[in-house]
């Protein structure tokens, strides 16, 4: 006994350092979370490197022109539209996807029958599991000739306001459609995260609020909603991410053209992931840089939306860790 | 909070005392509902609208304002608001069940027409574009592969990271690791592909291969390991851990022995979920293992073909027969991806920890 007393000393001193067995394993998983660091890391570098090799023979400025011809002589290519199309699609993505998962969240969470909830939410999750390229074949060969009659009454009746005025025939591959697509493509992942958040609302507030007398929509007008802001803010922003990185759905969808166009129901524009995989067969190794630095600066984007949205995320655990 | 309370319900003037408002009866909305459908499909027809997307539209519009009017008359605008927040909820839902059941609807139809034995075991070799035939075999045995490699190098790596969050974590390493899994879990696919085209083959001078596309997608994969294993970890009681380390086991047999056994079910299904995730990624694929027409069994040399990329050349291809295959590889890719959800959640629904709720 008495000498196994110094072991345990040692031991705690030591933690875990003491076993050979326990140094090799805790060394494996520390190094395992080293190398995601350095994977990230890597990422980040080469991509930095090998557009800065491209930019630097590009002999226009890379920001804000309005063409795309690596292989030309000098090369000639900007991200201006691939920019525009990126952030127009994902905000009509947004717009559409924000209040719909919203309400299917509180569907969930709120509204539906007991039974009903926990097989809705698997289905929700099942949206999320379907490919991005089944969505793309359907968006091309189903959703474009079914929005077409609504892409005419939109230039119809809403032509006036300049966006829906469509000014170019052709099927509706448009930035318009692709919006709608990706707001299907990322109704799971807002959804699910709201959810998760709704149903974490204080129960009290709630029993409280119908105790007086509240209806249900006032309920959660009062208790849920303001609970939840911050986690709504955050799962919107986590879709975005999603929208702004989507490559094959967009890639099929679109018939892309190098234009910038305020009017959404024309064919035509582009996107960065779409741009890379439409691009990259017929481009050389230069090119392929040059899809390089179009790809660093999608990362750097969906980067800074995703951290955004995870410090929200965090800063909102604080707070509703310190009220419960 | 409570001042909204408390002001609200002045503004309603009960009509017959307090107690005895009128209200609808239970089927209102059911019989609203069907209204605004029929009116919908009605204008619809009347208006020569060839868009079922209109008629839709129509119906939902019809159908929360029907229920407001019909409310602010019978039981006040209280109850008004509420009924029409619930309509609106259950549009909602419609509007998200409805591309579901199309997508899989249209999917099942078409793929079925194609999809057969003879589908599922010949390449596309010497198969010209326009005349039906062929197959997918080479396709299915390079997704096997590029993301069987995929899941051997991400699974272990992110396990073991969660393992570290978990087990052995707290300092400032972790909180970086946990932080940049989460941002990592938001990269584009094309993004992980481009940059194992960079170092891979721009900078190694490597080919493209299957088992780049595989390493694009195990940077995929791994984040969402790490999570998943991390929650499951998390929900291991520590009594277990105290126990085991009570009787004098290492920390790390304690660990392999106690902990993972304990919840090597949710381990699973995340692994799974993971898998299932990555075998729908097409852009990585594209840029890395290029896509044949013949089967190439090693994964190491050569282009490789993979389903998603497989359904997206054929469409790409546009002609009948090819947009047909484009569907029934696309149904057997749902299928590949469904059948491994279920069989995740399965097992997670068969191994969940006994003490959970």
């Amino acid at each position: 006994m008495a000498t196994t007393t110094p072991d345990i000393q040692r031991s705690r001193r030591a933690k875990s350092a003491s076993r050979p067995g326990d140094r090799i394993f805790s060394g494996l998983s520390r190094g395992s979370g080293i190398t995601l660091l350095v994977i990230m890391a890597a990422i980040a570098g080469f991509l930095t490197y090998r557009a800065i090799l491209a930019i630097s023979k590009d002999s226009t400025n890379f920001f804000t022109t309005f063409e795309w011809n690596p292989a030309g002589n000098p090369p000639v290519f900007g991200i201006a539209v691939l920019a525009f199309g990126t952030i127009v699609s994902s905000i009509i993505a947004m717009l559409i996807a924000v209040p719909v998962a919203i309400g299917i969240a509180l569907f969930i969470s709120h509204y539906a029958p007991r039974k009903l909830a926990k097989p809705l939410a698997y289905v929700v999750d099942l949206l999320a599991a379907v490919p991005s390229i089944i969505y793309g074949l359907w968006g091309a060969i189903f959703l474009v000739p079914y929005l077409d009659g609504l892409n005419q009454w939109l230039d119809e009746y809403l032509g006036w306001t300049y966006l829906f005025d469509k000014a170019n025939e052709g099927p509706a591959r448009s930035l318009f459609t692709v919006g709608i697509l990706l707001a299907i493509m990322i109704l799971p992942i807002i959804t699910n995260v709201t959810r998760e958040v709704f149903l974490q609302a204080p129960k009290m507030h709630e029993e409280a609020a119908l105790a007086l007398g509240a209806t249900r929509w006032e309920v959660i007008r009062m208790s849920v909603l303001p609970f939840g802001r911050s986690g709504i803010i955050s799962a919107s922003m986590l879709g975005l991410g999603r929208a702004l990185g989507e490559t094959m759905a967009v890639a099929v969808v679109l018939s892309p053209s190098f234009l910038i166009s305020g009017h959404l129901l024309d064919p035509g524009g582009g996107t960065f992931a779409q741009n890379i995989a439409a691009k990259f067969n017929e481009a050389n190794e230069y090119g392929r840089d040059a899809l390089i630095a179009s790809g660093l600066v999608l990362f750097v984007i969906t980067l800074l939306v995703n951290g955004a949205a995870r410090w929200i995320i965090g800063r909102r655990k604080e707070y509703s860790g310190a009220a419960a | 909070m409570s001042h909204a309370i408390q002001e609200r319900p002045v503004s309603v003037a009960p009509r017959r005392g307090p107690l005895s408002h009128a209200r609808l009866p239970r089927w209102t909305p059911a019989a609203v509902a069907v209204f605004s459908i029929a009116a919908g499909i009605g204008i619809g027809l009347a208006a020569g609208w060839h868009s079922k997307v209109q008629w839709g539209m129509l119906a939902a519009l019809l159908f929360v304002l029907t229920t407001y009017a019909v409310t602010t008359k019978v039981e006040g605008s209280r109850q008004a608001k509420d009924r029409v927040a619930t309509s609106l909820v259950w549009v909602c839902f419609v509007l998200a069940v409805v591309p579901l059941l199309s997508l899989a609807w249209v999917t099942i139809s078409k793929g079925m027409a194609v999809l057969d034995v003879y589908f599922l075991t010949h390449s596309m070799n010497g198969v010209l574009d326009t005349e039906a035939g062929g197959g997918v075999y080479h396709a299915l045995l390079g997704t096997i592969e590029q993301v069987g490699i995929a899941t051997l190098i991400a699974a272990p790596i992110g396990l073991l990271t969660a393992v570290y969050l978990v087990e052995y974590g707290g300092g400032k390493l972790a909180q970086a690791v946990t932080f940049f899994v989460d941002v990592m879990t938001g990269i584009p696919s094309i993004v992980a592909g481009l940059f194992i085209l960079a170092t891979w083959n721009l900078m190694l001078g490597f080919g493209p291969s299957g088992f780049a596309g595989a390493m694009a997608l195990a940077i995929l994969m791994m984040p969402v390991v790490v999570r998943s294993t991390e929650e499951m970890l998390k929900l291991v009681p520590n009594e277990l851990r105290e126990a085991s380390l009570a009787l004098g086991i290492p920390k790390w047999r304690t660990i392999l022995k106690v902990v993972l056994p304990t919840a090597i079910g949710g381990i699973t299904t995340g692994v799974m979920l993971a898998v299932a995730r990555i075998t729908g990624e097409t852009a990585p694929v594209l840029l890395l293992v290029f896509g044949t027409k013949l089967i190439n069994p090693n994964p190491f040399e050569g282009a490789q073909s993979s389903l998603p990329l497989y359904v997206y050349e054929q469409y790409a291809v546009g002609t009948d027969a090819s947009v047909a295959r484009a569907w029934a590889a696309a149904l057997v890719l749902i299928a590949f991806v469904m059948i491994l959800n279920l069989v995740a959640r399965g097992i997670a629904r068969w191994k969940a920890p006994k003490t959970g709720r």
